[in-house]
């Protein structure tokens, strides 16, 4: 039987090895989510009524659940809701679904799960990767997403990223991004922006997640002792058997 | 006597209870040398009922409507009281289903649990497998994201390469050129009413078939042969209550406690129990980059591929998925070894079982992945192998060298 699991293990693990390589193409960088940290949630939040919530909707969202990081009703409802007067409304906007789509060439998608979908990681990276592109209509590409429909909505923020291209023989790689023109703040000040804004992208996309984990530690507290009462009560009963 | 003996008098001359009580539990004697592997058939009956039950509470508040489906799953997931546990634990309990149904099948293999006397408890297990699987197909187009969408369309397209009548087949099963809201309405009636329906019945008969002829057990032995002359008790037997239902409990908290860490740390288990692209609602004109289907069909998904068209048309690929699916059924009249368990077979089956093993996985990880040539090729092997298990199994259990079997169990 032993070695019946050995030989298993051997033939699992030689196929699984060989295939293993590859992955992606841009390296994304850590995105420093922290979702007990209110205050950051709390600058994302206002980041995200301000740069994101005219073109995007988060339309599974209510207003009102702010309170959950930290924030009173009256204080949701003088700074952060600019489209609505009810905190139990979502996060919907004004633009037109088909406006969007002819001014932009893709509706912006709706961001309440974004984060469950793209994964914080990508969000962190795409936000301070917009470069200058002037083949694009909007003037502004990505390292991330290419050809990406959005323009730099923050440029005004972090400023101008001009992309630096290297000779690999015949082709021109994209090596990397430079500063080409500052904007409002430093890039560090930027990144710690942005890293505020995917913070609450994150703790957006569900919401529950904090209390998920706080009750998950009291449910396995809980079967850890009943564990211990069931395997005595087992061992109780077999102690006639063999 | 008391007024409870005379309720339970009574109750008796209406209904066997306290007989049906007695053979299936109180008398039911089953093998006392059940190791590890058995846990895992009351921890499937654990699953189905709270499946049931966290899917009638998700029905509750979930619109079966193309328009609605999308939003009213978010609705659950932040507006339902504790709707986001209620579905956290439908999603995790669809793959554990299958990680206990798949290892409740490997003891059935390693023990040689489909051997006579009994058949029909593995072919009624088979039929459980597919209606779970059916279960679990239907009910992932539910929550109307991408890979919801292109999953099912994917998969009912697989319908469309049977010859001559494939076209017409997929259009009667979606209701619709495309998927839609017809499909996604029927898809709600069989994921919540007929398949249910379908699961109990069918786990009703394949524990009355269980019961009609005994479990068997590690040894692969029967323990009916060795009974107390006195009593007519198998001597190697002891009733499952309170004994197995005891243990059971021990095995069911064990597994609760995994159930509970993914489900509280991490219930989309890094996007094998709940897929990333899920999360983007369903678009019939936005092909995803890359379409897999949740982790418990990929070995399936990779026979498929592994099987290239002919003349254009997929139709080989769908047959060879289905023939492996079907060859389950086959598995006792399969196998000729003199003996039952793994413990007393001889080399040769040790082997072909670790190859089909490690193909099955093997396939089920490579069905994940995008189709690459060096994948394809992998997945031909493996396919091969999976096909061969079956196929040359009455030719190599024959010739294999068995230890002879014990005369009683062996603790």
């Amino acid at each position: 039987m032993k070695r019946f699991k050995t030989l298993l293990f051997i033939l699992l693990a030689a196929p699984v090895a060989a295939l293993a390589a590859g992955g992606h193409s841009v390296p994304l960088d850590k995105a420093p989510v922290n979702l007990s940290d209110n205050e950051s949630l709390q600058r994302g939040a206002r980041m995200f009524v301000n740069y994101c919530l005219n073109c995007h909707s988060a339309g599974y969202m209510r207003y009102s659940r702010l309170q959950d990081i930290g924030l009173t009703e009256d204080q949701i409802k003088e700074n952060l809701m600019f489209a609505t007067e009810k905190p139990g409304e979502t996060m919907e906007i004004a633009m037109a679904k088909r406006d969007a789509k002819t001014w932009f060439g893709a509706t912006p998608p709706d961001l309440t799960v974004i984060s469950r979908s793209r994964g914080a990681d990508w969000l962190y990276t795409y936000l301070r990767t917009f470069y200058r592109d002037d083949s694009r209509p909007t003037g502004w590409n990505n390292l991330v997403f290419d050809k990406v429909g959005m323009p730099h909505v923050m440029w005004d923020l972090q400023g101008e990223l001009a992309p630096r291209y290297v000779k690999h023989g015949e082709h021109e790689v994209l090596e990397g991004l430079d500063l080409v023109k500052p904007g409002s703040v430093t890039l560090a000040q930027y990144d710690a922006m942005v890293g505020d804004l995917v913070n609450y992208l994150v703790w957006m996309g569900e919401p529950a997640q904090q209390q998920r984990k706080q009750l998950g530690l009291i449910v396995l507290a809980f079967l850890a002792v009943f564990f211990v009462v069931a395997y005595y009560l087992k061992k109780e009963f077999w102690k006639d058997i063999h | 006597m008391s007024a409870m003996q005379k309720l339970m008098g009574w109750v008796d001359d209406r209904f066997p209870l306290t007989a049906t009580y007695k053979a299936h539990l109180s008398e039911y004697y089953a093998p006392k040398n059940f190791n590890f592997w058995y846990f895992f058939g009351s921890l499937a009956l654990l699953v189905l009922v709270l499946q049931i039950v966290t899917g009638i509470f998700l029905t509750m508040n979930y619109k079966p409507d193309a328009a609605l489906a999308f939003a009213s799953v978010e609705y659950i997931m932040r507006d339902v009281e504790w709707g986001w546990l209620i579905r956290y634990m439908h999603s995790t309990g669809a793959s554990m289903f299958f990680v206990v149904v798949y290892l409740h099948m490997f003891r059935g293999l390693m023990y040689g649990s489909y051997r006579k006397p009994r058949e029909l408890i593995w072919i009624f297990g088979v039929l459980i497998y597919l209606a779970l699987m059916a279960e679990a197909f239907l009910g992932y187009l539910l929550p109307w994201g991408q890979m919801s969408f292109w999953g099912a369309q994917v998969i009912v397209n697989l319908f469309a390469a049977v010859p001559f009548i494939g076209e017409d087949l997929s259009i009667w099963i979606r209701g619709d050129y495309v998927i839609s809201d017809a499909t996604l309405n029927r898809f709600f009636a069989f994921h919540v009413i007929a398949l249910p329906l379908v699961l109990i019945a069918l786990v009703a008969v394949h524990l009355v078939a269980l019961h009609e002829v005994g479990s068997n057990n590690p040894d692969g032995v029967e323990i009916k042969k060795k009974k107390d002359p006195n009593t007519g008790i198998p001597l190697d037997g002891i009733p499952f209550h309170p004994y197995y239902t005891v243990k059971d409990i021990v095995g069911v908290i064990v597994f609760l406690m995994v159930f509970s860490a993914i489900l509280f740390f991490a219930p989309a288990m890094g996007g094998y129990f709940l897929e990333a692209a899920n999360f983007v609602p369903a678009d019939p004109l936005k092909t995803p980059e890359h379409i897999a289907p949740l982790w418990y069909f990929t070995p399936f998904y990779a026979i498929l591929r592994a099987v290239p068209p002919l003349f254009g048309s997929q139709f080989p690929g769908v047959l060879a998925m289905g023939l492996s699916i079907v060859l389950l059924f086959f598995l006792p009249w399969l196998d000729r070894s003199k003996v039952k368990s793994i413990r007393y077979r001889g080399p040769i089956y040790k082997v072909a079982l670790a190859l089909f093993i490690v193909s099955f996985v093997g396939l089920g990880y490579l069905g994940l992945l995008p189709s690459t040539p060096i994948a394809t090729l992998f997945a031909q092997i493996f396919s091969v192998i999976y096909f061969l298990f079956f196929l040359l199994m009455p030719w190599y259990t024959s010739i294999d060298k068995t230890k002879p079997e014990p005369e009683r169990v062996t603790g």
